[in-house]
């Protein structure tokens, strides 16, 4: 079967510094991935070249078995153009570490931009969809507050909405609590949590380690721009092999 | 002090003082809503790829803002002339007030576009929006929101600014006042009325603008 995300020997440079050296993963369909790895490893970098808001330098990343972002013109390659961009854009989701809600619009409003501008939804549709993704991450009594209106964590879950509802076919998620305060860190894993029981394929950049333990079915170590292990959690966080995630998860808090 | 005030001889003309304050009042906003599309221009040029665009933009606004607008006026309607470029003089006096404004005016977008965090661009092309689209339904409506304080303070000025109209007799109030003085020589009830007249809109559009202010700027959180 083809796998949701295939990624081949991504190279990504800012400048003259490297920082993805030639990553190799695939993500499957229904399949949960976390990335884990010190700050600086690349990850978060490797997120964003999923869905193209960084340009890549070399090797391939496949959504859904389609090439984003780059094509061969006589051997050569080169970027797609702006239209492409956009609609292979929406082929994923993402949520941001600073949810990143359009401040001039309501929660309904933020889930149904995409819904009715992208996806050409009639509006009465849209909303109805909206409601359906705002309920189901327990947003819908608050669908006309502002984004200002609304606690770092509301403010996240309706993020997931918005993302969710472009029925994308894999989440993205950038540390997604990383900017809440402690207290709100819980409803947002606990969504994300019955999003991956229902099958939802997702791959998390997260430094919440139970939560990637508990609920990926595979986590991938980054270390300096490459992936330094990757497999299952149970063995990744009981029988690390290598001894720098073995150092990695000493320092981390569980 | 023994001055008797006689404010009949004004008060007589309030028709014309006041048809000279709408006047100001009209000139002040097309000439705002002009410079406003050639300053949102000109701010997108000033954050343009091409350098030749940013620097042309930058001249733009030195320019303009380093020119008293007396001489802007004064250029145009004199100067422009013996170029061949006849206008009357309410035309001319718009083009020199919309000019003077496109640079004020192209700094307040600057400012609002560089308000628009970031991220807000990047989670409008996560859902798949076009950069068009992104402008039009999240960076401007945000940036005029961010904008509107500063977008008032320069309508205010603006208004002032066309007293300066009378110096080449566009029939605004401060002209009709100095005619009215000349006329009926009470030089201190003429100027008060006018003074009062100035004082009186500027406030209220300060009313008007707070109140739309407070139903638009975005609280930030």
């Amino acid at each position: 079967m083809t796998p949701i995300v295939e990624v081949r020997d991504l190279h990504k440079r800012f400048g003259e510094l490297e920082v993805l050296k030639g990553i190799d993963f695939t993500v499957a369909e229904g399949e949960v991935v976390s990335i884990i790895g010190a700050s600086g490893s690349g990850k978060t970098t490797l997120l964003r070249c999923l869905n193209l808001l960084e340009e890549f330098h070399q090797g391939d990343v496949l959504i859904g078995g389609e090439a984003i972002g780059y094509h061969l013109r006589r051997g050569q390659r080169v970027r797609i153009g702006e239209r492409e961009v956009a609609r292979q854009r929406a082929m994923t989701g993402m949520v941001f570490q600073a949810f990143n809600l359009f401040p001039h619009m309501s929660a309904l409003d933020n889930v149904t931009l995409g819904l009715t501008k992208v996806r050409g939804m009639p509006r009465p549709q849209a909303i109805e969809l909206a409601d359906h993704w705002l309920d189901r991450v327990g947003m819908l009594e608050r669908r006309d507050h502002r984004p200002s209106q609304l606690s770092g964590g509301q403010q996240q879950r309706v993020a997931i909405a918005r993302a969710i509802a472009m029925s994308p076919k894999v989440m993205l998620f950038d540390e997604a609590t990383s900017a809440l305060d402690p207290e709100r860190v819980g409803e947002v894993l606990e969504t994300i949590r019955s999003l991956a029981q229902e099958g939802m394929t997702m791959v998390l950049v997260t430094h919440e380690m139970r939560f990637a333990r508990d609920v990926s079915d595979k986590v991938v170590f980054m270390e300096d721009g490459r992936i330094a292990e990757q497999g299952p959690p149970q063995r990744l966080f009981l029988n690390p092999d290598s001894p720098r995630l073995q150092a990695f998860l000493k320092t981390s808090s569980f | 002090m023994n001055y008797h005030f006689n404010f009949a001889p004004i008060l007589d003309q309030w028709p014309v003082l006041l048809s000279g304050l709408g006047l100001g009042l009209l000139l002040a906003l097309v000439s705002i809503a002009i410079g406003s599309v050639l300053g949102l221009v000109v701010a997108f040029a000033s954050r343009a790829p091409s350098p030749w665009l940013r620097s042309l933009a930058f001249t733009w606004i030195s320019i303009l803002r380093n020119l008293p607008i007396l001489v802007i006026v004064l250029f145009l309607f004199f100067g422009m002339p013996q170029l061949g470029l006849s206008l009357d003089k309410i035309t001319s006096f718009i083009v020199a007030l919309s000019l003077y404004a496109s640079a004020y005016m192209a700094e307040v977008f600057r400012g609002g576009l560089l308000s628009v965090p970031k991220g807000l661009t990047e989670a409008g092309q996560a859902i798949g929006l076009t950069s068009f689209r992104i402008k039009r339904y999240i960076v401007l409506p945000i940036m005029f929101r961010n904008a509107l304080p500063a977008f008032g303070n320069n309508f205010i000025s603006l208004f002032k600014d066309t007293s300066l109209a009378a110096t080449i007799a566009v029939p605004e109030l401060t002209f009709y006042a100095r005619k009215i003085n000349s006329e009926t020589f009470r030089v201190i009830e003429v100027w008060l009325v006018a003074s009062l007249l100035y004082i009186v809109c500027c406030y209220a559009i300060t009313l008007v603008l707070r109140a739309m202010e407070k139903r638009l700027v975005l609280e930030k959180n």
